[in-house]
Formats: C-alpha cells, structure tokens, sequence
C-alpha cells in the first residue's frame, strides 16, 4: 500500500541529493531543493502542525505564495497526514473585504484545523474568524519549527491509509470556494501511474511551470507529478511570469526543459509580449510537449505560438494538448505524444445550429478543432445526449467519465457529490464529441467562463455588479465573449440603468468595473449600460446569460 | 495636462480600456484600482520603453512603483535619456 509519505521516504532514503525543484524567483538565484531538504523542511512543519493540535485527517489551509514555506507547510501536511488546502493570496486589487468574506465561505464549508500564513498577513486572516469556528491554530510561518530529520516511525502520515482524502482542490470564487475537491491518495496515485505512461515519463524529462498551485493544473501536473515520481521541477512565480512572460523560455532553456502545461491564452500572451532581446541565446529544443489545457485549445493559438519560437529550437510536435479537471485529479485525456494532435476540420454551421462535428467542405466556413488526444489508461469517456444515452462519433453531447483517479467527494458537500454523478458515471459539465477515439471538447454546459484558465461564475460577478449604485436591482447580466487576439474570454457585464445621462453613465460604468474588479480581481472587458426593458429574463440563468449573449453580440455588430 | 499624459491616457484609452476618447483622472489608482490588470502590464512597459525610451522592469511593474498616471509620467520624466 502506498501514500505521498511513503513516496516520499523513498526517495529521501534513496536519492536525498537529487533536487526535486529549482524555485526561481524575478531578482534572486535560484534555489535548488533536494528531496532532503524538501523532506526536513517539511518535517519541521510536521512537527509545527502537531504543537498547534492538528489532527491527522484535519484540514489545514495555506494562505501563501510561491516560495519555500508554501512547499514545506504543503508536504509537511501530509506527513502529519492532515489535509492541505491552498487558498489564493490576495492580490493587491482585491478588497481585503471581499477576501475575508470569501475566506469566511471557505471556513464555513472546509471547517480547517489550522491556517498557514505570513506574519504580515496574520492580522488578516484573524479578521475573517468568527467564535465557535474550526479553526484552532493560526500559525505564522515565521514560528514554524526549523527543518528536521523526519522520523518516520512516528509521523502520523505513514499511517494514512490509501483511501484516506489526501488533499483538496479549490477553485476561485464565491462558488468555487465553497466546493473542494476531495481526493484520495489512491486516487492522486493511480492518476499519476497512467498519467506517467501517456506521457512516456523518462529520466531525461524536466519540468518547467509559472502555474499557480491553487491551480488543478499547477497542483497536480506541474508539482505533484514531477516531485512525487522524481522529475525535476522548475518552478517560477505566476506573478514574475505575467511581468516578464519570457522568464518561462529562460528557465526552459537554462534547464534542459521538457515538458510544461499552459492555458490558451498564454501561447498567444507569449507569442505577442516577448522581445527578441530576451530570447538571445534561447534554446528550446529540448521541449517535447506543452500541454494545452484548462481552457478552450485554439489551433491558431498553436500557429503563434510555434511562429514566434521556432526560430528558438521549438519543435511543432512539442505543442501538444491535454482534457482535465480536478474532479479526476487532472488529465482525462492527452494529446500530441504518440503522434501529432489531430486537426479535425469541421462545418461550423454544423457544430453550432446541428450539434454535430460534420467534416468541412472546401466552399463552408470550417472551424479548425484540436483534438484533446485519447482517455489515459485509467479513464473511460463517454457522450451523452440529454436522454443520458450514448451518442455516435461526431455527434455532440455531454461528456462523461469515469476512472480510478476520480474524487473522494466534494468536501463536506454531499448534496453536490451526489449531483454530480449518474449511475456511477461524473457528468463533466462539458460538450464534446469523439471520433477515431479522439475526445473533442467544444463547449460548456457548466454556466462558467475561463479566463486565462481561472474559472470565473458569471453569477459571482452579477451579484457586485448589482451593488452598485443606479444599476437596476437583479437587472444585471454577465457572460464571457471569445477575444480572438488575447486565445481567451473576455467578461462583459451588461446591466440597465435609468439614467440617460452620458457623464452619469460612464460613472457607473466605471464603479462597477472597480466592484467587479476589486470583489473577483477579475477586469471586465466591458460594462455595457442599456436602457429598460433590454435585459432577457428566463427562468434558467444560464439560458438568460446565452440570450442576452446573443442580443449583446448582434448591438456590437451594428454599432461597429 | 502635458503630452506624456495625454499620450499615455490615449493608449490606456485605446489599447487597454478598449474606450476610445475615455479621460483618465490623473490621479487615480491604476494598478491597484483595477483599471489596469497584471495582463496588460507588460504592454504598458512595452509602449513606454518604445515611445520614450525609458525601460520599466519587470521587478517595477506594481502599484508600488507607479499607479496613477501622474506617478508614470513623473517616472518617465525622471529616466527620459
């Protein structure tokens, strides 16, 4: 039987000198973190976790950012056997307001032991604190125990059974907050052994990521993959990544990298914002796949992408693709290892009106689909039609699956579990169809929007918006528009005001841009104030949202 | 207003906000305010290091080095070759 504390002590008895991550950091050298370190690191926060009165299969929420104490408060965790959870830091356009209340949701739902945060940040997290709640300990990381020689006899997580939960998964938001994803060691295990072999995982392979671990796809792909099955790992700050995109094709380089995941949107956030004297003396040859993943894939995103570095060493057979969530810890399917990615060409009439994935003929308008590869060894997918029956290749319908990897539940949410699932099957709240086994995603049922891989509820964003001075109570809509440059959604609000006056308007547009972004940090593409009655009411919000989508669209071509 | 200003509220307008002919008060938070998001950073570094030769770090680019417009302009200022 095996957990992450057994893997781990494998390797500590093993291989203690081999680094496990190389932490970079804009300004600073980076820092190499062998298996030794990382595991005496994590001990003394093992040990940290147990003076607080932690228990073993408690919840313990780290409120961090990229650097060390976020990796060791991380896997001391779990050799205490407790349950980690990473929660988002707050950024300086959120409302600490806003961040405290979401914070209060969380602890309302996940019921955490402990938090672990910065001593600066403490006073923060205290505010969101309320009498008679989980929450026993809040430890600064400043008084976490020095790192130690881990005794394994005596550390609780070695007594973890496989089945135990092993960690959950958050995404942002109001709603996203409020459902954790619980997984199983044996699951976060079996998930990493096919997902091993779809990849053809080698001793040569390194990884490179800037993706946050509060992310599935950073969590699971770019840091407990590499470190739990040996493959070093390079890991950059999001926040140095989003100011100097080229800082992932110097660590690429400077490393001998191999393999890296990217939302959509960064192919084309990289493709448009690095300069050639940042890329002097680049070479990228050593890259075998970049997973496209977490959000819509787009062939022209692909085509920037490789045109832009291809004079660097980029192959074209190292853009490769990737269907995941965390409900089955990460990867549904993989794409572009054993061969190309299929390109599949279809009717875009087809795709929208027929919901079908008809081949495009030369004299149609053709929508160009990257196929996401085929199920990992572990997964079975199916399509289904609004009946739950299966569909045939090419026919458009849900997508569901199942597998050795899937969650636990969601935590403390049974109600949600349970409506997720039919006769054993996770419905995925997304459209797609199959062909030659190839899964093609081309849609959400889910009412969500992605922008730059973070998941955005439209619904989160209407309730700021309706705060805001002159919008009409519960007359606000929210819906994301495909930004073709940016390879990801924009958020555009739409919401109706009585006020005719221009000035008076751009005020209030305005104000709900700050709302919006300072309650979500997310930035609206555009605040759209129209005259009442504009807005469609149906009794499905998501129906409404698609609707006014529409009505929205068809007012911007006529203006234009 | 001088010509940094108006240049530089003009491509904020145009480029970032996507609402041409938009005035920007010079002294509100940009960063912070959320009327300008992590994304578009990098392009406002990029047209400042173009149009005025002067280069803005990567390590720079947070509210603490500028937010408002009128801190960009006085940065600029201070770095004009």
């Amino acid at each position: 039987m095996t957990t992450f504390s057994h893997l781990l002590r494998r390797f500590y008895e093993e291989t203690p000198d081999r680094v496990a991550v190389y932490l970079q950091h804009a300004g600073q050298e980076d820092l190499p973190v062998t298996y030794r370190d990382l595991l005496k690191g994590a001990a003394g926060y093992a040990r940290t976790y147990a003076r607080a009165g932690v228990q073993p299969g408690d919840v313990v929420l780290l409120i961090l950012q990229h650097g060390i104490d976020l990796i060791y408060s991380y896997f001391g965790a779990v050799l205490h056997g407790a349950i980690p959870a990473i929660m988002p830091y707050l950024t300086e356009k959120l409302l600490p307001e806003r961040y405290r209340s979401d914070l209060a949701s969380l602890l309302g739902i996940t019921r955490p032991a402990a938090i672990i945060t910065y001593p600066d940040f403490e006073q923060e997290v205290r505010a969101a604190l309320k009498e008679g709640d989980s929450v026993r300990a809040v430890i600064v990381s400043s008084e976490a125990d020095q790192p130690a020689d881990p005794d394994f006899e005596s550390l609780p997580g070695m007594q973890r059974r496989a089945e135990d939960i092993v960690l959950l998964q958050h995404s942002s938001g109001t709603t996203g907050l409020q459902k954790g994803v619980a997984l199983s060691h044996q699951a976060v295990i079996n998930q990493l052994e096919s997902y091993r072999l779809a990849l053809h995982l080698t001793d040569e392979d390194v990884v490179v990521s800037w993706l946050p671990l509060y992310h599935d796809m950073g969590l699971i792909a770019c840091y407990l993959l590499p470190i739990l099955l040996g493959v070093p790992l390079v890991l950059l700050s999001p926040f140095d990544w989003v100011r100097a995109p080229y800082r992932l094709m110097q660590a690429v380089s400077r490393y001998g990298g191999t393999l890296s995941w990217l939302p959509n949107f960064a192919y084309n956030f990289c493709a448009q914002k690095v300069r050639d004297r940042d890329l002097d003396g680049i070479d990228l040859s050593s890259w075998r796949a970049i997973s496209n993943c977490s959000e819509p894939m787009r062939w022209e995103s692909h085509q920037a992408f490789y045109e832009r570095f291809k004079d660097y060493g980029l192959r074209y057979e190292a853009l490769t693709t990737c269907y995941a969530m965390a409900e089955n810890v990460f990867a549904v399917t993989q794409g572009g290892i054993d061969a190309p990615v299929v390109v599949d060409e279809i009717d875009r009439e087809g795709l929208q009106i027929e919901r079908v994935a008809r081949p495009g003929k030369p004299d149609r308008d053709v929508i160009k689909m990257l196929s996401a590869g085929r199920p990992i060894s572990s997964v079975r997918v199916r399509v289904l039609n609004e009946k739950s029956q299966d569909v045939p290749d090419r026919v458009i319908g849900e997508l569901a699956l199942q597998s050795d990897c899937m969650l636990t539940g969601y935590y403390n949410r049974p109600d949600a579990t349970k409506k997720a699932f039919l006769d054993g099957w996770y419905l995925t709240g997304d459209f797609g169809y199959m062909a030659d086994g190839e899964v093609y995603v081309t849609g959400r049922k889910k009412d969500l929007i992605i922008v730059g891989g973070k998941n955005v509820y439209p619904q989160d964003i209407e309730q700021l918006a309706m705060d805001v001075p002159g919008i009409h109570p519960g007359r606000v809509v929210c819906f994301g528009v495909y930004n073709e440059a940016a390879g990801t959604e924009d958020v555009v609000v739409v919401g109706e005001v009585e006020t005719r006056d221009l000035q008076e308007r751009y005020k209030i547009a305005d104000q709900v841009r700050q709302v919006v972004t300072r309650g979500s940090a997310i930035a609206l593409r555009h605040v759209y104030l129209v005259d009442p009655p504009w807005l469609i009411k149906t009794s499905s919000g998501k129906t409404a949202r698609l609707a006014n989508r529409d009505k929205y669209l068809a007012e911007m071509k006529e203006q234009r | 207003m001088n010509d940094i200003s108006t240049t530089l509220n003009e491509y904020i307008a145009n480029e970032i906000l996507k609402q041409p002919g938009r005035v920007i008060n010079p002294d509100e938070p940009l960063i912070s305010g959320g009327i300008i998001d992590s994304f578009h950073l990098v392009d406002l570094a990029l047209f400042v290091e173009d149009t005025f030769g002067v280069h803005i770090d990567d390590s720079e680019l947070n509210a603490d080095t500028f937010d408002t417009l009128n801190q960009l302009v006085a940065l600029i200022q201070a770095r004009k070759p």
